[in-house]
């Protein structure tokens, strides 16, 4: 975390009230965001010496989306979210321990470690993925929205996705369709500010907030590294969409401190070490927030301190269930490819499963 | 028993699913106040009003997708493309979600959806408009595959496919619309998927097919018992689930066999019978087993190239005869 921040807004009292966030709420948010950021760091961890296979995308720099984002959904709201998603799919209610034996690869694990790091779903938590092409979710999340509106539900679906997205042909088709059919769908755009390696604005002309306007869908941006910002925004919208406003393109603009995955550099071709560590400096969503409840006098540095042992603790146990949970049965492997077995024919080629 | 064409055939299952289940929605491009770009869906928009028939934007994967989310979240759509050709835009959704979403998510998902639309070679319509498409969707676990040939099987089998729990790729023939037939008039005529029909019995070859080409396997039995032969036609109905019984029985019966489709050949539907019947009836061929498929070529426009590329009753006979060594 970055030393204590100097900015006026931070030594300004009544920033809880000017976002119209209790102080119960911010608290919350700090130890959701303290979570996160040590559930993640596990997860590093653990990479790190083998227990995580595959690609694992991390969420650390950017937590105050899944926190105040989140927050202001019901239950039954639905979420959806590409491959960085550990952390938002904790936000939805699925438990820490599920969602690391789940990037362990075990049965533990949410999805009982077939869907793993990129993968992960939990329908009761109405977290619907977890998908791992750039993209793939938004047509899920318009047809979620689909399903709201036909029943008469008074439900609202968010849609998370990262800035390269705004580039794929399914994210305007979806918007369209979105727009023409006034779905309940707020797309949320994190611009970390990089596809991967590639810096948005070298393969993109248009701010990711005029993507919408084709469509006449109303757009906003907001600083998406300040949680009480990111929380009053979306409380205000989501009422809105829930009203039935139709849907929303929110850009959130945030920065990722780590590699686009764990088998990426943190920084070197494509974006320096300075930059990295100016953003981490200035922008770390935990110490913004620290910074505005130490000077709003609701959080002193004790306090903060159990907070983040308690978050330490969560993570620590979620990786020790992980790791004590078995691998699947081999009888997994042909479990769950089809929801219904025919009571004719075969499903199977292999030569195996006849 | 009731006469009808395939179309009305088809529409009927719909309707009929439509008003059983209220889950069901039919979203597709001209579906609604066109009825259908062949005619379909005819008259559903009256009935069911434009939440349950929906015309959408010529925006292929993005309809599809919001099919398969709403079927993650609970409803059972059934997706029309106007041809499966145009399917292709989609794929990533009927491979890469609604196929895997079950197994990925350990089961806690499932994706009743219906992909339904024509498929397979039509007249001069050129490389783009003019293909069999079923390999695409057979290819991946998680994705069902049917491929009705008459009136009677379209209906039973858009029903049971429309209330199964997985995704469906049903796939009509572009050029039966208009095909008549008998269809029982029973309350709630259902076919199971994986059940293959003997659509003629025959002792001395078995020519094995699916979808459109069933009418040219017949045809070719026609022509062959003019000449003392008596070919047996098997129609799979669908191609995954397979009934391989009715295959292996079939083979045991005549130990000759051409598996006819208009489908390309590399690892199609015809490669995979193939390969079943080496691996598990081996003993009971008196011969190689044969396959008459579409040219490996795209499909060209000009009227005699077009006619070369497809399966004829010509070239079903002769592949029948060789494998009976006449």
């Amino acid at each position: 975390m970055a030393k204590t921040n100097t900015s006026s807004e931070a030594k300004t009292k009544d920033v809880l009230a000017r976002h119209g966030v209790t102080a119960k709420i911010a608290l919350e948010l700090m130890q959701e965001m303290l979570l996160y950021r040590r559930f993640e760091e596990k997860a590093e961890e653990s990479y790190a010496i083998g227990k995580i296979g595959g690609f694992c995308h991390l969420h650390i720099g950017q937590e105050a989306g899944a926190a105040g984002v989140i927050k202001v959904l019901q239950p039954e709201d639905y979420a959806i979210s590409a491959y960085r998603s550990h952390t938002q799919a904790i936000a939805k209610g699925i438990s820490p321990k599920a969602v690391m034996a789940e990037l362990y690869g075990r049965v533990g694990g949410v999805s009982g470690g077939k869907g793993g790091s990129m993968h992960v779903f939990g329908r009761d938590a109405r977290f619907f993925g977890g998908h791992g092409i750039v993209g793939g979710q938004i047509p899920l999340a318009t047809g979620i929205g689909w399903k709201i509106k036909y029943s008469g539900e008074n439900l609202v679906c968010v849609c998370f996705m990262g800035d390269a997205t705004v580039n794929q042909g399914g994210f305007h088709e979806c918007l369209n369709m979105a727009a023409v059919w006034e779905l309940p769908v707020i797309y949320v755009v994190e611009n970390n500010e990089y596809g991967m390696g590639t810096a948005f604005d070298r393969v993109s002309k248009a701010e990711i907030s005029t993507r919408s306007v084709p469509f006449d869908i109303p757009a906003s941006s907001v600083n998406g590294q300040d949680v009480l910002s990111t929380f009053e925004h979306f409380h205000n919208l989501t009422e809105e969409v829930r009203g039935g406003g139709g849907p929303r393109l929110v850009e959130l603009r945030t920065y990722r401190f780590r590699g686009h995955s764990m088998s990426d550099p943190v920084s070197g071709t494509y974006r320096s070490t300075e930059e990295v560590e100016r953003h981490k400096e200035e922008s770390d969503p935990i110490a913004i927030l620290r910074d505005q409840l130490f000077a709003e006098d609701v959080l002193d540095r004790d306090t903060l301190q159990e907070m983040d042992a308690t978050a330490k603790t969560i993570a620590a146990e979620a990786a020790d269930f992980a790791d004590a949970s078995p691998m699947p049965e081999p009888d997994a492997l042909y479990e769950n490819v089809w929801a219904e077995t025919n009571a004719h024919g075969r499903l199977f080629f292999d030569g195996q499963r006849t | 028993m009731a006469t009808m064409t395939y179309r009305d055939a088809l529409n009927e299952a719909l309707r009929e699913e439509m008003d059983r289940d209220p889950d069901v929605f039919l979203m597709g491009e001209e579906v609604a106040e066109y009825d259908g770009a062949y005619k379909v869906s005819k008259g559903l928009l009256d009935v069911f009003g434009d939440q349950r028939v929906v015309d959408a934007p010529i925006s292929e994967l993005g309809f599809a997708g919001l099919g398969v989310g709403a079927a993650m979240a609970g409803l059972r759509p059934v997706i029309e493309f106007m041809t499966f050709n145009f399917a292709y835009l989609a794929l990533d959704q009927i491979i890469n979600n609604a196929s895997k979403l079950c197994y990925m998510s350990g089961g806690q998902f499932k994706v009743p959806i219906t992909f339904r639309g024509p498929n397979g070679p039509a007249l001069q319509l050129g490389a783009q408009h003019s293909q069999a498409c079923e390999t695409y969707f057979l290819h991946a676990p998680g994705c069902k595959v049917v491929t009705p040939a008459t009136p009677a099987d379209a209906k039973g089998l858009l029903k049971a496919s429309i209330r199964d729990d997985d995704p469906v790729a049903f796939m009509e023939g572009e050029l039966l619309y208009n095909f008549k037939g008998e269809v029982p008039e029973e309350d709630d005529f259902v076919i199971p998927l994986g059940v293959a029909d003997l659509k003629r019995v025959g002792s001395d070859v078995s020519i094995i097919t699916h979808g459109k080409m069933v009418h040219v396997a017949l045809q070719a039995a026609d022509k062959l018992e003019s000449e003392g032969i008596e070919a047996e036609v098997l129609d799979l109905r669908s191609i995954r689930p397979l009934d391989v019984d009715a295959i292996l029985e079939t083979v045991q019966k005549t130990n000759r066999v051409v598996y006819l489709e208009d489908s390309w050949p590399y690892a199609g539907a015809g490669a995979q019978v193939v390969s079943i019947i080496q691996e598990e009836a081996f003993d009971h061929l008196d011969a190689p087993v044969l396959r008459v498929t579409q040219a490996d070529v795209p499909m060209p426009y000009a009227k005699n190239l077009e006619a070369l590329a497809k399966p004829s009753v010509e070239r079903v006979v002769g592949s029948c005869k060789k494998v009976l060594y006449r």
